[in-house]
């Protein structure tokens, strides 16, 4: 894989069809928007190496319950942007003096962006099986943008970790994990999170995880 | 003092012995504050700037606030020991106008669009003072934003010409900015677009397409150091990870 690291207005490529994430086009070059790793495959994209989580429709989520109004609960997602949850999105239907009673202030909520619209309102959702309030495990914070290599190319390193630690795994889009299991099993997918989060940028890093995970078991057994 | 009375050019060296068109040493490092979205701390010869920024974030004063795009506050601040004499601490009528230059010398650069009813706050701060502090401060604040991961169409570079003894030069330092002929900042894109430029003093019409040509020159060789510097931390986190690796 080509990798380089790249700084704002690096040009990228004379050919503008390659643009891809975090770049621009001008006089039908493309040039860098951010300071990240330009990434050369079909389409050129930069990954940023910070930066804030900007909810888009679709991402799962976890967010903390920082407010309660008439019909919302506001929600903050470890974003510029707080969150709403309408109580109509609740999975059952409630009253609305009663919303206090299912999701109090500091309730820590699995949940889904709905939507987004152009001045950034966010609206949320808890209508899927795997949504909802955090009762067990724990909750830890990465960089958002170390999220996408936890997960893995569609999903492979997230599942591996799944089965190789034996725990309930909930990752949020803007660096909220959740994690659910034995006090050992979630010890250890905790080193090996925070590892992914340190090497988050070097090549092959699946393959260096499952030797991790083997050494590691190897050292407990 | 009277122009006289002191000489700026030694056997064709300036005072600090440096040519015409030489800068002075330049050292830039990117992430020096934790707590920050992103900062970076520059020495320009007797200047030492550190720039914080944080955000996007939220708008406090919320009546700020712009819906369609994020708004760039940019505070540059000297401390009250950076002077030789102890400045008062605050904001005054310089450091207003300065914060204002410095903010529209970087904002054609962040893409604000990107980030409605937010805040990019730049901070700056001078602690030490050597002439040139506008230009170091926005050296180090273009630096802190890409660190910050904050998306922008390029880097802002910044530098100063002037004239002292009727020689043009290049980034003058505190005896030749106070009893100098002329002093004439810029800022610019590394594409050459310039964002700031400001002028005291008097030049020639032909002094000052040559002060300007210089000054741009000089913006382009520390735009190479902005990068080193960014490309460097980056070098950085590859070794940290492989400590980690030597340790398992």
């Amino acid at each position: 894989m080509d990798r380089k690291v790249v700084v704002p207005g690096d040009l990228l490529s004379e050919d503008a069809k390659r643009s891809g994430d975090g770049t621009y086009i001008k006089d039908k070059c493309v040039y860098s928007l951010l300071y990240g790793l330009a990434n050369y495959r079909d389409k050129i994209n930069v990954i940023p190496l910070a930066g804030k989580y900007i909810p888009a429709p679709g991402d799962n989520v976890i967010g903390t319950v920082k407010d309660i109004t008439f019909s919302n609960w506001i929600v903050d997602i470890n974003s510029p942007y707080d969150g709403l949850l309408h109580i109509s999105e609740f999975p059952t239907r409630i009253d609305s003096e009663e919303m206090s009673k299912h999701l109090r202030i500091g309730s820590s909520i699995m949940t889904k962006v709905k939507d987004v619209d152009s001045t950034m309102k966010v609206e949320l959702t808890l209508n899927d099986r795997k949504l909802g309030k955090i009762m067990t495990g724990q909750v830890i914070e990465i960089s958002h943008t170390r999220v996408p290599r936890l997960i893995g190319k569609g999903g492979s390193m997230i599942s591996m970790l799944k089965k190789e630690v034996n725990c309930n795994i909930f990752v949020g889009q803007n660096g909220r994990i959740w994690i659910n299991g034995g006090a050992e099993d979630t010890d250890l997918a905790l080193k090996t999170i925070h590892l992914i989060e340190k090497e988050a940028h070097t090549n092959g890093l699946t393959d260096r995880i499952v030797a991790f995970l083997k050494d590691e078991k190897g050292a407990r057994s | 003092m009277d122009k006289s009375d002191i000489s700026f050019f030694k056997d064709g060296l300036r005072l600090d012995g440096r040519r015409a068109d030489q800068l002075r040493p330049i050292r830039i490092e990117v992430g020096v504050l934790a707590r920050a979205d992103g900062s970076c701390y520059i020495e320009m010869g007797g200047n030492k700037v550190i720039a914080a920024v944080y955000g996007p974030r939220e708008v406090h004063p919320r009546h700020l606030q712009e819906v369609t795009r994020a708004i760039v506050r940019y505070r540059y601040n000297m401390a009250s020991f950076s002077v030789e004499e102890r400045k008062r601490p605050g904001p005054d009528r310089r450091s207003y106008e300065l914060s204002k230059v410095s903010r529209e010398a970087l904002e054609p650069v962040i893409m604000t669009s990107y980030f409605p009813r937010s805040v990019i706050d730049v901070f700056v701060e001078v602690l030490q003072a050597d002439a040139g502090t506008r230009t170091a401060g926005i050296n180090a604040a273009a630096v802190a934003l890409a660190d910050a991961g904050i998306p922008m169409k390029s880097m802002i570079s910044s530098c100063a010409a002037g004239k002292v003894a009727d020689t043009i030069v290049l980034d003058p330092m505190k005896e030749e900015d106070n009893f100098g002929q002329a002093d004439l900042p810029i800022a610019m894109t590394p594409g050459g677009d310039i964002t700031l430029m400001q002028m005291d003093g008097g030049l020639s019409p032909d002094e000052f397409h040559q002060a300007v040509e210089m000054a741009m020159k000089g913006a382009r060789d520390i735009y190479e150091m902005q990068r080193a510097a960014l490309v460097e931390k980056y070098g950085k986190l590859e070794a940290s990870t492989i400590e980690v690796k030597a340790c398992e």
